[in-house]
């Protein structure tokens, strides 16, 4: 997927005049974050259950090479194929030999965020074969000429009904329909031939269990229970980090995911993809094919943000951050929108092309205190800042005036006389009302909202006349 | 029990009132108030910034000018929670300085934090006549755990009472620079938060931090709302007297 970080005030500013958008998002907001709110208070011990799915993301990450040396021989052992790929290219790379190699004309894909990372759907149509998304966010997107996904669990969630019926009817050639059931079923009819003809299908993995070698997908519309067992060939692509020890230990982090996620106790299927079909079985495909994706994860292991890899993708963070309840996911430029995102973005596609994102938080830590896996975001947004002004990625205006800030503050008696006159003319400059309607070198306050004017005088210096006086 | 009071650099700056006000209810609890007249920054928005060597030197300057004091406390959830949730991440490597930094770290109280566990305050000086609703700063709320330390007071106040907005601990958009940085957004999530107060219809918006304060202030102003109060905590809860 192309990269448009770097763009991220720009999409900011036309996200937030976006009245339609604007709309779409309350609803959003509205209702996942009650829907989360009701459904951890089914937990007895929820931060208990966070606590333990932290160190079992933990101990993945910090053994990551041996338990992906596990998974391979257990997934080999059950018939699977496990490839591994460096880069995004050698993700479509890998999928299209695997394609060509069983003669593949048509893919069916559940949804994988991972392989938006690499655009693998332009690379399938570019090799001359058809691919249908058959999750109906990511099918949607898709009719609607690629449309970008605007959320890591919810891809279309920045659309209103009115917009997806105008899509459907334009798109399927049918009679408009106004009511979710209907547009669902309609999406249905067109999969389901799909389904029934494709000749590979393509999933994401939210988890790889080293101990079974197998694939745990989740998902709410079936749709890759029926993507990983009809057709011949099955292909898994996700990252390396999303590896766990045991099957255990994936039961813990259902408990948390899918309430994080929707509010749900349980997403309406969770598939457990073991090895192929094996003789007197009825389901699983015939070929099993794992691509397990680097893609600058490793680099983010050896990293001072290396917890963000601890993140399950369930989108609470982004469904609880201001920035993100009001700009919605199309501004952030890339795959992973929202708090991890303002991470894992600079990571994978490197920090000069996304300078803004670890800058755009206020640091509420609303983020942290909602991850399932307890990611510190704010701390983590923080080191990437710390690089930015090592590496001198900011203008330099903003440095000059924090270091200038900084020196004066480590120098009070000049600091002092400073603020003394610094806060009398601000005094004036505020007028009667105390006003500061225009602020030279802060236009990005006063640009929509006024500068309460200080009150004229230094504290420590009435203090210090306060003192002598008494 | 001897407090060292950081006032912090935006009150000092902006509004040494609440500074008083807030010297007088530590007082009223029994505290005797030490005010270090070097006091500058806490380091915040060096440290917030990425500017880490900055940062140190002006956690350095804290801690010397504070660890002699039983108790450090600041009209400030965002700058005490920068001393007792932050200091530590910058002395890692520094094993004396770290130690001096975590005895202090354990002795410093956002204000409300302090009137109630330490001080336990059985009365404050205040009184106000109307409805007020609390907006739970981010930094307090969720790096010092205020939330009901705040509202317990407000309700010793005469004549004063609380009508909660829908949303209280939703950020306001202030941020520190990034209210400067991303003014656009900044502006609407401050916009949100004035739609919030205003649905109260409460005469006050009360809080506990100056960045806040300026940020609702500055929005609330600029909407045509003039009506409305902007008021720190400790000024409602001392009254208004002396500078």
């Amino acid at each position: 997927m192309q990269v448009a970080s770097i763009h991220f005030k720009e999409r900011a500013h036309d996200k937030l005049n976006d009245a339609l958008l604007q709309k779409n998002l309350v609803k959003f907001k509205t209702k996942f974050v009650a829907a989360r709110k009701n459904a951890i208070v089914e937990l007895d011990d929820f931060e208990g259950t966070r606590e333990a799915a932290r160190a079992i993301r933990q101990r993945s990450l910090d053994d990551l090479d041996t338990w992906i040396e596990i998974f391979e021989a257990n997934a080999a052992a059950r018939g699977a194929t496990v490839l591994f790929a460096q880069t995004p290219e050698e993700v479509n790379r890998l999928v299209l030999d695997i394609a060509s190699r069983h003669g593949v004309r048509k893919i069916i894909k559940s949804k994988s965020m991972v392989s938006e990372e690499s655009g693998l759907d332009h690379a399938i149509e570019g090799a001359g074969m058809t691919v249908v998304e058959t999750d109906l966010g990511e099918y949607i997107l898709q009719i609607n000429d690629y449309e970008a996904p605007s959320h890591i669990i919810g891809p279309a969630l920045h659309k209103s009904i009115d917009e997806v019926a105008t899509l459907f009817a334009s798109k399927h050639g049918t009679p408009r329909k106004d009511v979710i059931e209907d547009l669902c079923l309609e999406a249905r009819g067109v999969l389901r031939e799909h389904y029934l003809n494709a000749d590979m299908g393509i999933s994401g993995g939210n988890f790889f269990v080293a101990e079974t070698g197998s694939v745990v997908v989740v998902t709410n519309e079936c749709n890759a229970t029926l993507a990983t067992t009809i057709p011949k060939i099955h292909v898994a692509i996700s990252g390396i980090e999303k590896i766990v020890p045991t099957l255990e230990d994936v039961a813990t982090l259902m408990r948390l995911l899918p309430r994080s996620a929707t509010g749900q106790s349980i997403s309406n299927y969770v598939d457990i993809c073991t090895g192929i079909k094996g003789q007197g079985e009825f389901h699983g495909a015939e070929h099993m094919y794992f691509i397990l994706v680097d893609s600058g994860r490793s680099n983010v292991l050896g990293s001072d943000v290396r917890e963000a890899l601890q993140c399950i993708r369930c989108g609470a963070c982004m469904n609880h951050c201001p920035v993100y309840q009001n700009i919605g996911g199309h501004a952030y430029g890339w795959v992973y929108p929202g708090p991890i995102g303002s991470i894992l973005t600079p990571m994978y596609v490197g920090l000069e092309n996304a300078p803004d994102l670890p800058q755009a938080s206020t640091m509420c830590n609303q983020c942290g205190v909602v991850c399932p896996v307890k990611i510190p975001l704010p701390d983590l947004q923080r080191k990437l800042r710390e690089r930015e002004f090592r590496e001198h990625l900011r203008p330099w205006t903003e440095r000059a005036g924090l270091k200038a800030w900084a020196w004066l503050a480590q120098r009070p008696a000049l600091y002092a006389f400073a603020s003394r006159i610094g806060v009398r003319m601000l005094r004036r400059w505020g007028g009667a009302d105390g006003r500061i309607r225009h602020l030279p070198f802060g236009k990005g306050w006063t640009m929509g909202r006024d500068m309460p004017a200080p009150a004229g005088r230094t504290f420590r210096d009435l203090y210090r006349e306060r003192e002598t006086t008494a | 029990m001897r407090v060292g009071f950081f006032v912090t650099c935006l009150v000092d700056l902006m509004r040494p009132s609440i500074g008083f006000a807030a010297i007088r209810l530590l007082e009223s609890g029994g505290a005797q108030v030490y005010v270090p007249l070097t006091q500058t920054c806490c380091g915040q928005p060096a440290y917030n910034s990425g500017d880490r060597r900055d940062a140190i030197a002006l956690a350095r300057k804290v801690v010397e000018e504070f660890e002699g004091c039983d108790y450090l406390v600041a009209p400030s959830g965002s700058c005490s929670g920068m001393i007792r949730t932050h200091y530590h991440d910058l002395f890692v490597d520094e094993p004396a300085m770290l130690t001096r930094v975590q005895a202090l770290a354990g002795r410093t109280y956002e204000l409300t934090d302090f009137l109630v566990n330490v001080l336990k305050l059985a009365s404050v000086p205040g009184r106000f006549d109307g409805t007020v609703t609390y907006h739970d700063s981010c930094a307090g709320l969720r790096e010092m755990g205020v939330k009901s330390q705040p509202r317990a007071l407000l309700a010793k106040v005469p004549g004063l009472s609380v009508k909660e907005m829908s949303e209280p601990e939703t950020c306001c958009g202030f941020g520190g620079t990034f209210a400067i940085k991303f003014g656009e957004i900044s502006t609407r999530l401050a916009d949100n938060k004035c739609v919030d107060v205003e649905r109260t219809a409460a005469d006050a918006v009360v809080l506990g931090d100056l960045g806040c304060m300026l940020n609702i202030e500055g929005r609330l102003r600029r909407r045509g709302d003039l009506e409305t109060r902007v008021l720190h905590v400790a000024e409602v809860l001392a009254g208004k007297d002396e500078p």
